[in-house]
């Protein structure tokens, strides 16, 4: 039996992604977010999380896909990450779903630039691909953001 | 005293480890070969007698050491822990807490060494194990059943219950009962000599009472040794020696006493505090969000209960900000023992004084500024107090004085250490930063006193003469400063020359609440440190639109003489326009007015809202270099608002201000030159289309006079200022004097032209204006590419912005003006005029 592994998934402009659903704290509709002027684009703001302020991260901003069309409500992800909790915004949640080892691939070659380094591979499901995002990479903005500002 | 707070401690600690000890014992007694437990149980006694050892218990010590002896046996396997040895263990376990409870009444461990406890551990190193050891019952049995672990009342032994059923029955009676200790066994010391009573004990306490006479003690203590086990106030009392109500008073007394030595403080996971003030914070915020509610419904009921949850959670708020607080007195408490190295260290005699110990700061901040006190404390006794033979001389006492004060003022914590030492010397710092390089000569010259001592908290500054091994390597100071500054603290020194000088630290009670302004601005809140706030001005519409003036692009307002520079925090955060916030926006216009480092700038903000305490949030690191912000914090809507950053934003808006912008790319890295060697200067157009400067320390104020305001005073031009007739200089007019075409010029300004931009200056004590055509702005450079002036009244040229720039020679004007006698275009003479408007 290979190792089957579960993956909270979700839409970013029709990509289907996943995160390990081990990381995953909770899943909530648009909160009201707080703006960070002058903060890297890739921040949206930050959000009260029952008493937690967390930061929230655009996800298309972040893996660099056009913006999220005006008037569609974002969903929060909320990810435990080595610097608590953060949330990526992202269009719309899937369902979960438990893949084999099996139908991992390594991205292709021609994925290039940072996305790269967020994207750990590709699950082959039946109808079409499972993006694997790594959430630590996704929420460690430090150095590119360091060199974007 | 800082010993008492020591061994308060190390009876706080030891307490819990023979708590510990106990149920690690009789747990291993089950399970004898669980070796982590018998680790853990050497490291305890290891520790108290550590400990012990080093506060002087040498009874104590002995018989800890005794039992680590017999623990090191076991640990290394010689011996095999029997029921036997459980209970010599447990017997010394309690022989500890017995002389920790002694230590905690009377400061000492008492004459006793339990001879035969250790006895017993002693033998039972060289006995050979037994692997099925005896049961705890075969033990000796004991004349008195003893409890473990030992009553609160020693008196109430023998009322005491046998120990339960797990905990061997302890064959040594290493609980004491009553006076006479009654060691191992059945032998009674009966060859003794009466003792005195111990101190902490009923006996004691009726003696010192006077309730009983030392005889009668001594009576009952021998009655008790040929065998009468009733405890001593019931012999007292039967004999008739001492009466029932003070033996009761005596009882309520050592109560008393047993209550404040028995510590009871429990240890509590900071982390735990964390998350309690997490939740509270919590809970003020649905608290605030009820009293919204509950202020819209009309229901008696409801205004009732959401009134008293308020005070509660108002009540359960300060107590848990409480659980965080230390006093301060913590920190100091081993300062005399720094200053009596660092004076034994360089042959000095000083004294410590503290005030205000139980002053209370939160525990983050008493840990951060543990160091920067201690550095402080060493550098006022090593440089500021004087030898005893010098200071003998000089009328003082021959030991110098350091004090320590702390007190709350203004929502701040403020920590004093004076000393009566020598003083800082303004001259040697001077020029000791001028030799390093820190300043140049000309920003000596001008610097006050104040500015002069803080130069100490410069990186690399140092004025030790020699190097000693305790402080004048040149770090330290700085590293005072900016371990205060991160914690939102303030450093300022102050000093009267031969009397001494005073460190002043200024900081925050607590970085988790803290007092906040709110403000508005495009339609978001932002919170605003009150450490950073210095007053609030409003300018009502009519006023706003004349009051802002502009020093090309940087807009400055007159607080009481002085331009403030406004920072407007919209424009300085790329705020959007928001139409909805603008519709709101008031014509009047609010200045925040803040200090920074020492300086001091105008926040232009959309609306004032309120002071409120806000619980700090740290920012992620997602958002850690987004230096405008100190951190978040949820506001009583439940919504976040951005705590600002005063220190960065000043620095923001210095750096990327606009008028720096146009200055040319240069600028950048200019500004990054060293401060040393800069001036400021005020630019302005000069005649023929020239740009000049003046440095802006010449300055005493920019002034725009209206046309009409502009009267004539013979040939020249005056206005009414502040009371006074102010002569205004033409400075085309001067300057091109040789086209004869000054005379002619004298008239009166054209009615309706534009008003006239006015330099304010004083020199030799007459108040003049320079009218200019335009200012154009206030720069900061180096004047050190100098040329030959090409024209008289000008000084030199200089490049500015990589432009060259006329400096005037404002003697040299005035004397062409007519309006003063002396013609002196010596440079100095403009360097001592600046040092005089400096001020």
């Amino acid at each position: 039996m290979a190792l089957t592994s579960q993956f909270c998934t979700f839409y970013l402009d029709k990509l289907l992604f996943g995160v390990d659903l081990r990381t995953v704290q909770e899943v909530i509709r648009s909160l009201d977010i707080t703006q960070v002027p002058l903060a890297p684009q890739v921040v949206s703001g930050l959000i009260n999380l029952r008493g937690q302020i967390v930061t929230a991260v655009d996800l298309r901003r972040r893996l660099e896909l056009p913006p999220r069309p005006a008037g569609v409500p974002a969903m929060n992800i909320v990810v435990r990450s080595e610097d608590g909790a953060v949330s990526l915004l992202v269009d719309e949640i899937g369902d979960v779903v438990e893949v084999d080892e099996s139908t991992f691939e390594r991205p292709p070659e021609t994925l290039r630039g940072p996305v790269r380094v967020m994207i750990t591979g590709v699950h082959k499901l039946n109808n079409r691909l499972l993006l694997v995002l790594d959430t630590a990479k996704a929420c460690d903005m430090v150095a590119d953001t360091a060199a974007a500002t | 005293m800082s010993d008492t707070e020591i061994v308060k401690d190390f009876l706080v600690e030891s307490y819990e480890n023979l708590d510990r000890l106990d149920r690690d014992l009789v747990g291993l007694e089950k399970n004898p070969r669980d070796q982590p437990a018998l680790a853990q149980v050497f490291r305890t006694i290891h520790t108290i007698k550590g400990t012990c050892g080093f506060l002087g218990f040498n009874q104590l010590e002995k018989v800890a050491h005794s039992g680590e002896n017999l623990l090191t046996l076991l640990r290394e396997g010689e011996l095999y822990l029997t029921p036997e040895i459980t209970t010599a263990l447990l017997g010394m376990v309690d022989a500890v807490r017995q002389m920790l409870k002694e230590i905690g009444s009377t400061g000492k461990d008492g004459d006793n060494d339990y001879p035969e406890l250790r006895e017993t551990l002693k033998r039972l190193q060289s006995k050979p194990a037994k692997v099925s050891g005896q049961t705890p019952e075969a033990a000796p049995q004991n004349s008195s059943p003893s409890s473990n672990p030992p009553a609160a009342q020693v008196e109430k032994v023998q009322e005491a219950k046998p120990a339960a059923e797990t905990i061997p029955v302890i064959p040594a009676d290493a609980t004491p009962k009553i006076e006479a200790q009654v060691p191992t066994g059945s032998q009674k010391k009966t060859d003794e000599p009466p003792r005195k009573p111990v101190p902490g004990k009923i006996g004691a306490v009726l003696l010192e009472r006077g309730f009983v006479q030392a005889g009668d003690i001594d009576l009952a203590l021998q009655e008790q040794e040929k065998g009468d086990r009733r405890p001593l106030e019931e012999i007292l009392v039967a004999r008739g020696l001492a009466k029932p109500e003070d033996v009761l008073a005596a009882q309520q007394i050592l109560d008393a006493k047993q209550r404040d030595t028995a510590p009871e403080s429990i240890r509590v996971g900071v982390n735990l505090l964390d998350k309690l003030m997490t939740l509270v914070g919590e809970l003020v915020l649905a608290r605030n969000q009820l009293l919204q509610v509950s202020s819209t419904v009309e229901d008696a009921g409801l205004q009732a209960v959401s009134q008293r949850m308020n005070l509660i959670a108002t009540e359960l708020q300060e107590e848990v900000m409480k659980t965080r607080m230390q006093p301060i007195g913590n920190v100091w408490a081993q300062f005399p023992r720094t200053v009596r190295d660092v004076a034994l260290g360089c042959g000095k005699e000083v004294t410590i004084e503290m005030e205000g110990k139980e002053t209370e700061l939160d525990k983050t901040i008493i840990e951060a500024i543990k160091d920067p006190l201690t550095h402080l404390v060493r550098n006022s006794v090593d440089h500021g107090i004087e030898l005893p033979e010098k200071r003998v001389q000089l009328g003082k006492p021959r030991a110098g004085r350091l004090i320590l004060r702390a007190f709350h003022e203004g929502g701040q914590v403020n920590i004093e250490i004076s000393d009566d030492g020598a003083g800082l010397n303004g001259d040697r710092i001077r020029k000791k930063a001028v030799e390093k390089g820190l300043i140049t000569a000309e920003q000596a010259t001008r610097m006050t006193d104040r500015e002069t001592y803080n130069l100490i908290f410069l990186p690399g500054f140092s004025t030790a003469e020699k190097i000693t091994n305790v402080s004048g390597r040149g770090v330290g100071m700085d590293v005072v400063k900016t371990n205060v500054e991160k914690i939102g603290g303030t450093v300022d020194v102050q000093s009267i020359p031969g009397k001494g000088s005073t460190v002043r630290v200024k900081i925050p009670l607590t970085l988790a609440i803290i007092p906040a302004l709110v403000v508005t601005c495009a339609g978001e809140r932002y919170a605003i440190p009150q450490v950073n706030l210095l007053e609030l001005v409003r300018l009502e519409a009519e006023k706003a639109k004349t009051a802002i003036e502009m020093v090309h692009g940087a807009p400055v307002y007159r607080l009481r003489g002085r331009l403030l520079p406004l920072v407007y925090l919209k424009r300085e955060l790329q705020l959007p326009d928001n139409p909805e916030a603008a519709a709101h926006a008031e014509d009047a216009i609010n200045i925040v007015v803040l200090q920074a480092d020492d300086r001091h700038f105008g926040l232009v903000v959309d609306h004032i809202n309120d002071t409120e305490e806000i619980v700090v949030k740290p920012l992620r690191k997602q958002l850690k270099m987004v230096k405008t912000f100190a951190g978040s914090s949820i506001m009583g809507d439940g919504k976040v608002a951005l705590i600002l950053d005063v220190l960065g934003l000043a620095q923001r808006s210095n750096v990327v201000s606009e008028t720096r912008e146009r200055l040319g790319k240069n600028k950048a890295s200019d500004s990054e030159d060293a401060e040393a060697g800069k001036e400021t200067f005020l630019l302005f157009a000069g005649p023929g289309d020239s740009r000049m400067a003046i440095p802006l320390s010449t300055l005493a104020r920019l002034e725009e006079f209206p046309v009409s305001q502009i009267e004539m005073s013979g040939k020249e031009w005056v206005t009414q200022y502040r009371g006074q007739i102010l002569p205004l200089v033409r400075l085309a007019t001067v300057m091109e004097e040789r086209r004869a075409r000054l005379r002619t010029l004298q008239a009166p300004p054209v009615a309706g032209s534009s008003p006239l931009q006015v330099l304010v200056m004083n020199h030799e004590g007459r108040s003049f204006g320079l009218v200019v055509d335009q200012i154009i702005d206030i720069v900061e450079a180096k004047a050190d590419v100098k040329s030959k002036p090409t024209r008289p009244a000008v000084l030199y040229s200089v490049l500015i912005g990589n432009r060259v720039t006329e400096l005037l020679d404002i003697p040299a004007i005035l004397h062409m003006a007519g309006i003063s006698d002396t013609q002196n275009s010596d440079t100095r003479n403009l360097a001592a005029q600046s040092a005089g408007g400096a001020n």
